[in-house]
């Protein structure tokens, strides 16, 4: 079935760790676009979300590191950041091996990918998920793309591993949901945190909006550094989504800089008809 | 050059919570499975998060170290551009600084300032 439902957001820890810092008005407006996103993805009654995350060195390292990975499990465990720190109570959260392994599957029909059945989830799932499922109702099956390590995932790779997800989405008989999360412009974990290119970060989401392949490809990873920070290399998760949603537009919900946040926060869906739910 | 296995270690430590108990336990003895200069030794014994920083340690691997020794955000961030001002700039990699020392780049909202320029840069 052709996926259900197709968007992007901000994944930053200080979201939910920094809360506190942050001026509240920006701040609660941001947290009811998130929210809405969540309620929108539920209406879409997904059987489950594939969380396609930039994680940072929590289960892949330099030893090993992949391009492309999958998880295939039952369940996983999160945050592997310290719970107080993140302000993500420890849980586990459902996967389900068996729609993953058949995924998986499918992906692997046009791009090379590594799976994994032990996967420890950060805060580049476990920020979104505790705005869009946050009773953790919805199995979940965590991406990653290689935004961390250089030599880091190309571009136009990004773009066609996307496009395998949108085939395995449609392959399968499953409502699947794709969700592609980090920042866009940002300079994390260094003293430049709460540095953002608000301009950059409103062009490269108005590339993503009308879903421009050569646009959205079009950067190199050097002037990428030099303009959006080590932190704007996540753009891989978007382009990913952006071609996974097969040419739909998009809508911006929600971008605004909140610097103690280190990101422009976003909330960006494509427009996709949902399929009807079965009668089952 | 061993930066790669300061970062194994703190890869490791950072997913187990079984190694956490053994470095609060015997920090150096915690170590010596990894090939570590002296100096990164005693980085990450004391822990100095400037001077990791500094010798190029990736800033996710470093973030989550720091939260584990319950180091406050702008601390944390002290700690980074202490680092620097004492040792010079990061030796490699990408997480480096291009802001000033004295730069205030994401301001702590205070409801009680008119102005947007607080910060809180001590624990």
């Amino acid at each position: 079935m052709p996926l259900v439902f197709a968007g992007v957001c901000s994944h930053a820890p200080g979201i939910t760790g920094r809360a506190h810092m942050a001026d509240p008005e920006v701040r609660d407006s941001f947290y009811a676009a998130f929210r809405q996103m969540g309620d929108d993805l539920r209406a879409a009654e997904p059987d489950a979300v594939v969380i396609i995350a930039a994680e940072h060195f929590a289960n892949f390292f330099m030893n090993n590191m992949p391009s492309f990975a999958i998880g295939m499990s039952d369940s996983y465990e999160g945050p592997i950041e310290d719970p107080s720190w993140l302000g993500i109570e420890r849980r586990d959260i459902p996967g389900d091996r068996d729609v993953s392994r058949r995924f998986i599957t499918e992906v692997m029909q046009h791009s090379d990918v590594a799976y994994a059945e032990e996967w420890k989830f950060d805060h580049g799932i476990m920020v979104p998920l505790h705005f869009l499922t946050p009773d953790y109702d919805v199995p979940v099956i965590p991406v990653n793309v290689n935004c961390q390590g250089p030599p880091l995932t190309p571009l136009h790779r990004a773009w066609a591993f996307g496009e395998s997800i949108g085939r395995a989405c449609a392959a399968l008989p499953e409502r699947i949901a794709v969700i592609g999360t980090g920042g866009i412009s940002h300079w994390p974990a260094t003293p430049d945190s709460g540095q953002i290119n608000e301009a950059w970060d409103r062009d490269f989401m108005d590339r993503w909006c009308r879903n421009d392949r050569n646009a959205l490809l079009d950067y190199d990873d050097l002037t990428v550094y030099t303009d959006a920070g080590q932190g704007g290399f996540e753009i891989r998760t978007f382009i990913t989504v952006a071609a996974a949603a097969g040419g739909a537009s998009g809508t911006v919900h929600f971008l605004e800089p909140i610097p103690i946040f280190a990101v422009s926060c976003t909330v960006a869906t494509y427009d996709i008809p949902v399929p009807a739910t079965s009668t089952t | 050059m061993t930066l790669y296995a300061v970062q194994k270690f703190l890869f490791e430590l950072n997913r187990s919570p079984s190694l956490q108990e053994q470095y609060l336990a015997d920090r150096t003895g915690v170590l010596e499975p990894y090939d570590l200069t002296g100096e990164e030794t005693d980085a990450l014994v004391e822990p100095d998060i400037g001077k990791l920083f500094h010798l190029g340690v990736n800033g996710q691997i470093l973030m989550r170290f720091a939260a584990f020794h319950q180091i406050e955000w702008q601390d944390y961030l002290q700690r980074m551009r202490d680092g620097i001002a004492e040792h010079g700039p990061v030796r490699e990699g990408v997480y480096a600084m291009t802001t000033g020392l004295d730069d205030v780049v994401a301001p702590v909202h205070d409801p009680a300032a008119n102005t947007n320029d607080s910060t809180e840069r001590t624990a």
